[in-house]
């Protein structure tokens, strides 16, 4: 980018015209480095986040402790949940990449149930959570439970959001560029929440429940 | 350097839009799906069956599986490599993991010791709360 060369000449009315004789501009290119740093400044949120449950994650305040409360069941569910979607919503890149259209709107649809699923169980733990009495404002531990685990699941919510607009996008306008475009950059987006969410299991979940 | 022609300042439009997504194969998502899999169920098994007694050393070895599932999803899922955007991606990132470090290790030392070096507070203060 840096070392383009731009190359003016003047057209028949006078006006420059700039070339890129290197080649080097791609207009792509910018869409998902830019995106690509929105991520990684995301990527500090959780980081933030995970540092407040490793400094709290143990502070119970006399209330309940993971070990009580977490059913890895229910997260090995979730877990799956989450990398299901993960691997159809590399089938409909795929099916992107020759074309396909039905196919990638099929394979989007069922990435989305997979989310959908997804956010109703750790709805369900929240809500079942919160009955037993171990709401975000029972214990430090529980405050950056909910904060981090929730942010993750806002997330997923407006991915969700996002793969439901991209979808009429692609029925109304087909695969264009520019929705290619989009549905790769939604692409990292889901890849990437999976990547947190690897962090939240083993981080939270599973050495939560370690004694 | 040849002198552009006057079609070549609209050449690059004609670039191959799937250039960068051409490494995409059902393959790599195979391959990248199974070693999740595998590298989910685990760390899954290992605590849900207390197969190792010692806190210390479960939390230790369901991290070092955890580091390597992100490198995985970060390689077949994401599709990283040291050349994509002109590297630019990579930097990023490294940059990124940098931070991370430093919050992450800074926050738990300095609060643990902040902990550590509290001056223990008196029962019968703590019993007017």
């Amino acid at each position: 980018m840096a070392n383009a060369i731009a190359i003016s000449t003047i057209d028949a009315d006078g006006r420059p015209i700039f070339h890129d004789a290197t080649g080097a501009h791609h207009p792509e290119n910018g869409t998902l480095l830019g995106f690509w740093l929105y991520l990684m400044s995301d990527c500090l949120i959780f980081a933030c986040l995970f540092a407040v449950y490793g400094v709290l994650g143990r502070s119970y305040a006399a209330g309940p402790t993971g070990g009580e409360l977490f059913d890895l069941k229910l997260v090995a569910i979730n877990t799956s949940m989450l990398l299901l979607s993960s691997i159809t919503y590399g089938f409909a890149m795929i099916a992107m990449q020759s074309n396909k259209r039905a196919a990638v709107q099929s394979w989007l649809a069922i990435t989305g149930l997979f989310g959908l699923a997804f956010i109703s169980i750790e709805l369900y733990e929240f809500h079942h959570l919160i009955l037993e009495g171990a709401g975000p404002q029972r214990s430090g531990f529980l405050s950056a439970f909910f904060t981090l685990v929730g942010t993750h699941g806002l997330h997923v919510s407006f991915g969700i959001v996002w793969l439901l607009v991209l979808m009429t996008q692609v029925g109304k306008f087909g695969l264009t560029a520019a929705n290619k475009r989009r549905l790769f950059c939604l692409s990292m987006f889901w890849h990437f929440l999976d990547v947190v969410w690897i962090g939240v299991f083993t981080f939270v979940y599973l050495m939560g429940v370690l004694p | 350097m040849s002198h552009p022609s006057p079609e070549a300042h609209s050449g690059h439009d004609h670039h191959d839009h799937d250039h960068e997504h051409a490494h995409i194969s059902t393959q790599g998502y195979a391959i990248g799906f199974i070693l999740s899999v595998i590298l989910t169920a685990i760390p899954f098994w290992l605590v849900m069956n207390h197969v190792i007694t010692n806190s210390g050393t479960t939390a230790f070895v369901v991290l070092a599986f955890a580091a390597v599932q992100m490198v995985v999803h970060m390689i077949f899922f994401l599709h990283m490599n040291a050349k994509s955007e002109g590297g630019w991606n990579m930097l990023a990132l490294i940059f990124t993991l940098v931070l991370v470090v430093i919050l992450l290790a800074g926050s738990l030392w300095v609060m643990h010791n902040l902990n550590a070096n509290m001056m223990p507070m008196p029962t019968d203060m703590a019993g007017m709360h």
